[in-house]
């Protein structure tokens, strides 16, 4: 994975001590709140219900063991022992001290690790595909290019006061496992007719409030022009994106109200005067990170044979590993959604025990999903059965990816300042009453996703089943949507009529997925028998 | 509103600024304000005569002025280049890299903490319109 060297060393150094003075200016009185907040949130530091809540960058979702130890270590020295994994393949910590914001950021910066742009109106963390490098179906490793686009963005003179926050993802697979259509500018590595490799650009997806997926807006940049064409996209925005309204503010409603011809004819005029302005790296700089994104080790000719003569673990091995790209290994995925738990939740001890098992059986590296769980990427086969052992010893081999056990859920109102509602207690029940009732496998795929208000956080909009907190008139009411999905078939959801109360929520779910399975033809997956039945006979299961 | 801190060796230009609608209709006019909605591109036309482009920051959490800033310097501007208004300490690093070269904040800055940010970044990751030398530059020459 990629290593810092002298000058990425010296900027994240650098960005500990200008937020330093910062936080020191604050205190003494120099800035004012109101300033303090925009600089305060581009280190990631937001003031919550209860306290400050730091959120850290895994960039595109890789981590060393090293690192992943000194998560674990923060969430002891700092907080209370734990740590949230986010739908941005980022970690936060949800009870720090302003004063001790700093230290934590030093402490970070010895691993090559920061907080910068996490937040605030600005390029945010870059994310990717969670199996990048490791699976077998991608074209190239998306990584080198989100790096690339990482060191592009931080402290970028010209987007740090951009209308709103500004989301970029990066894959190299058909199989979109990043939702890059569901951000400001999702990038797709590709072949074009020619054999070359080159960068699709979508731009102007997103969540929130308006969920819009990100049409095409060029489907090859070469890649000695991509920094230049991402420079493009972001200064057409920056000049014209609204800031009349904070919830028009992102580029979704840009390119949505221009239209995708007048964003995108906006952008190759801006494209065709900075490629005179000299500010692309070289191609050498782009080979240069690759260089930290070779394989591993791998042992030539592992076996392929695993004993699934233990039926747990076989049923773990089904549920939660994927398919490598090298024979004799897998991918493994550590589930963070223990039935009844906080989804994406994970203790410090947790922490420091999946650092070793990655260091150990992974060579040394873990990610980061946008569904909040963390992927062993290069698990060999043969020692399959070893490591799942030791993670039942440590509770961490929950065997329900992607099932209706694998819960997206924000914060919510137990948290956030903007909440509306809780999401942490309805994936708890939701969790306790599938896991009860031992559907999971009947079931099958079935990705839940809970937000706590309309800001979207848990992904409602894409999930198979959305569940939406709002208050209405003071009392906790939850909204129901089916069919969204991300992927290569991304769609948003529809809300099947009048929310629920907490409790009434959970019953409606599970009225869905009871009405799915009596209508599942063969191998249909939730997604798809609702695809081909439609909302009227959910409409009236729920309501009739 | 003061010039608190100047980049330049050349006189400092007295001429008061006027709006770009102004502008227009006055073909001697030698300063010219900005606001955050209007076009930096309609001074292209006028960059061999302009001496001042003083850009207004209503806001500091608006950066539309920085766009405007680096669209005049990549156009060969090299009059001076002034931002104005609520103009914070912690944003002259990135003002100065795209292109200002005088700052008039609304509420003058404590020096000593200025002059800690504009000293603050010795290497920058993108180029900028004041040259700085990009790290990628400094790694493959």
């Amino acid at each position: 994975m990629y290593k810092y060297d002298q000058y990425d060393q010296a900027m994240v150094d650098t960005r500990v001590a200008e937020f330093r003075d910062q936080t020191r200016r604050r205190i003494d009185g120099t800035l004012s709140e109101d300033q303090f907040k925009s600089l305060r949130l581009q280190n990631g530091l937001y003031l919550q219900l209860h306290a400050y809540m730091l959120r850290v960058a895994v960039p595109y979702g890789t981590l060393s063991s090293a690192q992943m130890r000194v998560l674990g270590d923060i969430a002891d020295k700092y907080d209370r022992g734990y740590g949230h994994f986010t739908t941005r393949q980022n970690i936060q910590y949800n009870w720090i001290k302003l004063d001790e914001a700093p230290d934590i950021l030093a402490d970070l910066a010895k691993v090559e690790m920061h907080a910068i742009q996490t937040s605030g109106n600005c390029i945010r963390n870059i994310s990717s595909d969670q199996y990048a490098g490791a699976a077998a179906d991608e074209l190239v490793d998306p990584r080198p290019y989100a790096e690339l686009l990482r060191q592009w963005s931080s402290f970028h003179p010209e987007f740090l006061a951009l209308p709103r926050k500004f989301k970029i993802a990066v894959i190299a697979s058909d199989t979109d496992r990043a939702a890059m259509r569901l951000h400001d500018i999702g990038i797709q590595i590709v072949r074009n007719a020619a054999g070359e490799i080159g960068a699709a650009f979508y731009a102007g997806g997103g969540m929130g409030r308006t969920p819009m997926i990100a049409p095409l807006i060029n489907g090859f940049v070469p890649l000695d022009q991509l920094i230049t064409y991402s420079e493009a996209c972001l200064r057409v925005y920056n000049r014209y994106g609204r800031r009349d309204n904070k919830y028009k503010a992102r580029i979704k409603i840009l390119v949505h109200e221009l239209g995708k011809e007048e964003y995108t004819r906006q952008v190759e005029e801006e494209f065709a005067h900075l490629l005179t302005q000299d500010i692309e790296p070289p191609l050498a700089e782009l080979e240069r990170i690759k260089t930290y994104f070779t394989d591993p080790a791998f042992e030539a000719g592992a076996s392929d044979e695993v004993d699934r003569s233990d039926p747990d673990f076989a049923l773990w091995i089904d549920r939660n590993c994927h398919a490598h790209k090298q024979a004799g290994y897998i991918i493994a995925t550590i589930s963070l959604k223990p039935v009844g738990g906080i989804p994406g939740d994970a203790s410090a001890d947790q922490m420091r025990r999946m650092a070793d098992l990655g260091k150990q059986y992974s060579f040394d590296e873990l990610r980061v999903t946008h569904a909040q769980n963390i992927v062993l990427p290069h698990v060999r086969k043969a020692d399959l059965y070893t490591l799942w052992q030791q993670l039942d010893a440590a509770g961490l081999s929950t065997p329900n990816l992607d099932s209706i056990g694998d819960i997206i859920a924000c914060p919510g109102l137990d948290y956030c300042s903007l909440a509306n509602a809780r999401s942490i207690p309805v994936a708890q029940k939701i969790s306790e009453r599938f896991a009860a009732q031992d559907k999971l496998d009947k079931i099958g795929e079935l990705k839940l996703k809970i937000s706590g208000c309309i800001n979207a956080c848990g992904h409602h909009h894409a999930g198979h089943i959305g569940i939406l907190g709002v208050d209405r008139k003071g009392i906790e009411n939850y909204q129901l949507s089916l069919g969204g999905c991300e992927g290569a078939d991304t769609s948003l959801g529809t809300i099947t009529g009048p929310g629920f109360s907490e409790d009434g929520v959970v019953d409606a779910v599970e009225k869905v997925t009871d009405l799915y399975l009596a209508n599942k033809q063969g191998e249909e997956r939730f997604l798809d028998t609702y695809r081909r039945i439609g909302m009227a006979p959910f409409k009236e299961a729920l309501y009739g | 509103m003061n010039t608190q801190f100047r980049f330049r060796d050349d006189q400092a230009v007295a001429d008061p600024t006027i709006t770009v609608d102004n502008f227009g209709d006055q073909t001697n006019a030698a300063a010219v304000r900005l606001e955050p909605g209007d076009d930096a591109r309609t001074l292209l036309p006028y960059l061999d005569r302009l001496k001042l482009v003083e850009v207004n920051y209503p806001a500091f959490t608006d950066g539309r002025g920085n766009s405007a800033a680096r669209i005049l310097r990549e156009a060969g501007y090299t009059g001076e280049l002034r931002a104005v208004g609520d103009v914070i300490v912690d944003q002259l690093p990135a003002l100065r890299r795209s292109g200002f070269d005088s700052f008039a904040p609304s509420v003058p800055m404590i020096t000593a903490d200025a002059e800690a940010a504009f000293a603050r970044w010795a290497d920058v990751y993108q180029a900028d319109a004041i040259g700085s030398v990009p790290i990628w530059k400094k790694r493959h020459g």
